[in-house]
């Protein structure tokens, strides 16, 4: 195991340092997250948005340390509550999954086995994570009180401890899975479009859910998605990924009302609102392919105040007054 | 005045078990009609369960109305037989939800778009084929030399959601039914696409039916809007009217719940009352009446629908006073 190099905060639950990931395939490496630099705080909800193939479930995926064959964790450190996740054994990393860094899936609703019963999926958490021969082992009735206590947070009744998936609604699910991932009070929740499939009435209740139960334990959230509307609502920071990279970090307010990075700016006038009434912004061009990245800064192509320089180089992050870190040009270090 | 498409108390029950016995109302008697001379753009807007798709399914002929019947230009649409069907089944296209799974694989996008050109005798040669799918394809803002050629996986979603708007703008449709088309693809392409729609309404005087749960969608590119919980009309009206001041409680907290991306505009106080029950129980009266904050006794009678002003109606008792109206007028209400 090795120690975090500097010393923390109490505060700080999550450190990720320089976190790269590349996939392997036959047509050549693809960089899908490069040098990723990320700190959260007890109690803090992040939100990290980008669009698709931006490297946002990569970076959720690598965080858990899930990144499957032909991908490969290539370098940096994920320090959650001072242990670096990406060093330790495997083992070890079995334990550390939900009991310190908890993840729900994107579509989480149809990771619940259809043929076993709630409670008994619930069991097998707490199971895996407890050892019978030390003391912190507890009996089989805590346990269900337990669960029942985690369904009851989520606002579900405890009769759903004996249910299927097959007789809940999608929200329904959804919230089991919230249930799951706070049973054994992780420090961080990551938690990857928890309600992209749902309409908005349940997509509220889901997110206050995961809300009130992050005040409960304490967590840190990460929030993924491409939502800005539900990230408007839901999270006290923003990080805007493109190409494996973050462009831009910075507390919500100032995202929305003063957006730093020209792609930033871009997503954030795309949006709809009341006022401008069937005006359309998209961003135009595409997203670059992760085998073919355009060299310096990866968004220079679309970019509509490109220089020289963002050809060639890639420019490195600078921190703006108010904790704001963006990675472009525009914003020279010393200015 | 011709009626392009007209539902006349359209319901739909889809009963299940043996001898039937267990009955779910999808829709229950729902009248809506569209103008053949303006093209507008319509938003059907629910929840899951709300019986947007049911719908859809019904305009495009894939199911029977349980009663009521369905006229395309003043026919039903079950008696269409032989050119009759042709033309209706030419000039109603479809947009489906998930542009990931209406493609086949195998097929290059050429193969995938010549289909329907063979199949409805659009071009007379090869090369004039092909202008049809370029005229197509830049008509929703895609370059033809990035797609003709490639494979659906070698497209993003929105790429592949456009194509499936040219392939139905290629056989110049009278009415696009859109059942949630943006909603699996990435906000930033959504704009695209929602602005390709409405271009099709502008340009080619299209008749867009746009279904979605996602309410801000809805606003920016409908004229009117049609609000529906458990197969009944709640609220219907010009959209601009209907999302700045909604009525019907359902509405309200639609409207409340929508996530603004706007950092001084919060999700609302309204409390919401969980939906835990089943969708195959019966409820009489007003469907909403077991999630409503506002319930009364009377709720447990049918709400009549009541006009509010010219362009908006609502069925809720808490609206009684203003004059009723019937379902069937309810498209005079629409603004095109």
């Amino acid at each position: 195991m090795i120690a975090p190099s500097t010393t923390m905060k109490d505060s700080v639950v999550l450190q990720v340092r320089n976190l790269q990931v590349s996939y392997y395939t036959d047509a050549g490496r693809a960089r899908a997250l490069d040098g990723v630099d990320l700190t959260l705080c007890a109690g803090e909800k992040l939100g990290l948005v980008g669009e698709s193939g931006s490297g946002k479930s990569t970076m959720a995926l690598a965080m858990m340390r899930m990144i499957k064959p032909p991908g490969r964790i290539e370098g940096g450190q994920v320090i959650v509550d001072g242990t670096d996740l990406i060093h330790i054994s495997d083992k070890a990393m079995l334990k550390a999954r939900l009991s310190k860094i908890a993840y729900i899936p994107q579509g989480a609703m149809n990771s619940l086995n259809p043929v076993i019963r709630i409670g008994a999926q619930m069991m097998d958490a707490i199971k895996a994570h407890k050892d019978e021969s030390t003391s912190d082992w507890i009996s089989a009735a805590d346990m269900e009180k337990r669960c029942k206590q985690a369904l009851e947070s989520v606002d579900l009744k405890s009769n759903v401890f004996k249910m299927y998936a097959h007789e809940l609604s999608g929200g329904m699910k959804q919230r089991v899975c919230i249930a799951i991932s706070i049973l054994l009070r992780p420090k961080v929740i990551i938690a990857d479009e928890p309600t992209s499939a749902l309409d908005v009435v349940t997509q509220r209740q889901v997110m206050e859910t995961i809300d009130r139960v992050q005040e409960q334990i304490g967590a840190a959230v990460i929030l993924i998605g491409h939502d800005m509307g539900l990230m408007a609502q839901f999270v006290d920071k923003v990080a805007v990924m493109y190409a494996g990279r973050l462009m831009e970090l910075s507390n919500v307010r100032d995202m929305f009302t003063d957006p730093k990075h020209p792609y930033a700016q871009a997503l954030i006038r795309s949006l709809p609102n009341l006022e401008n009434k069937g005006v359309f912004n998209g961003i135009p061009g595409m997203a670059p392919a992760l085998l073919q990245l355009p060299g310096g800064c990866a968004f220079h192509p679309r970019c509509p105040y490109v220089m020289e320089i963002c050809k060639t180089q890639r420019p490195e992050p600078t921190t703006l007054p108010g904790e704001r870190i963006v990675e472009c040009y525009l914003y020279p270090a010393n200015a | 005045m011709t009626n392009l498409l007209e539902l006349k108390n359209v319901s739909k029950i889809y009963s299940r078990g043996l001898l039937s016995q267990v009955s779910t109302t999808a829709l229950n008697n729902v009248s809506l009609r569209l103008d053949d001379h303006e093209p507008t753009v319509m938003t059907v807007a629910g929840e899951s369960g709300s019986g947007k798709t049911t719908l859809a399914m019904l305009l495009l002929g894939f199911i029977e109305p349980t009663s009521g019947q369905i006229f395309y230009k003043g026919q039903d649409i079950h008696t269409l037989r032989g050119e009759d069907r042709m033309m209706f089944r030419r000039e109603v296209q479809a947009v489906f939800q998930d542009p990931f799974a209406v493609f086949n694989p195998f097929y290059t996008v050429d193969h995938l778009l010549s289909v329907p050109i063979d199949r409805f005798k659009l071009a007379k040669s090869k090369s004039e084929a092909r202008d049809k799918m370029v005229e197509a394809l830049t008509a929703v803002g895609l370059r033809p030399g990035d797609v003709l050629g490639r494979f659906p996986h070698q497209l993003s979603g929105g790429q592949r959601q456009r194509i499936n708007v040219a392939r139905a703008l290629m056989l110049r449709p009278k009415l696009l039914v859109a059942d949630e088309p943006v909603s699996m693809v990435d906000a930033s392409l959504r704009a695209n696409i929602l602005e390709t729609l409405r271009g099709l309404q502008k340009n080619y005087g299209v008749s867009v039916i746009y279904i979605t749960h996602d309410l801000t969608t809805a606003y920016h590119v409908a004229k009117s809007i049609v609000v529906l919980y458990r197969g009944c009309v709640m609220e219907a009206g010009d959209v601009d009217t209907v999302i700045k001041s909604p009525q019907h409680p359902y509405t309200r907290l639609l409207v409340d719940s929508i996530p603004w991306p706007d950092i001084n505009r919060r999700w609302g106080e309204t409390q919401i009352k969980a939906r835990e029950m089943d969708l195959t129980e019966q409820v009489v009266g007003c469907r909403f009446s077991s999630r409503c904050p506002f319930v009364m006794d009377k709720c447990s009678q049918d709400p009549p629908l009541f006009q509010l002003n010219h362009y908006q109606a609502a069925s809720c008792y808490l609206l009684e006073g203003n004059p009723v109206i019937a379902p069937e007028k309810i498209s005079d209400l629409l603004p095109v």
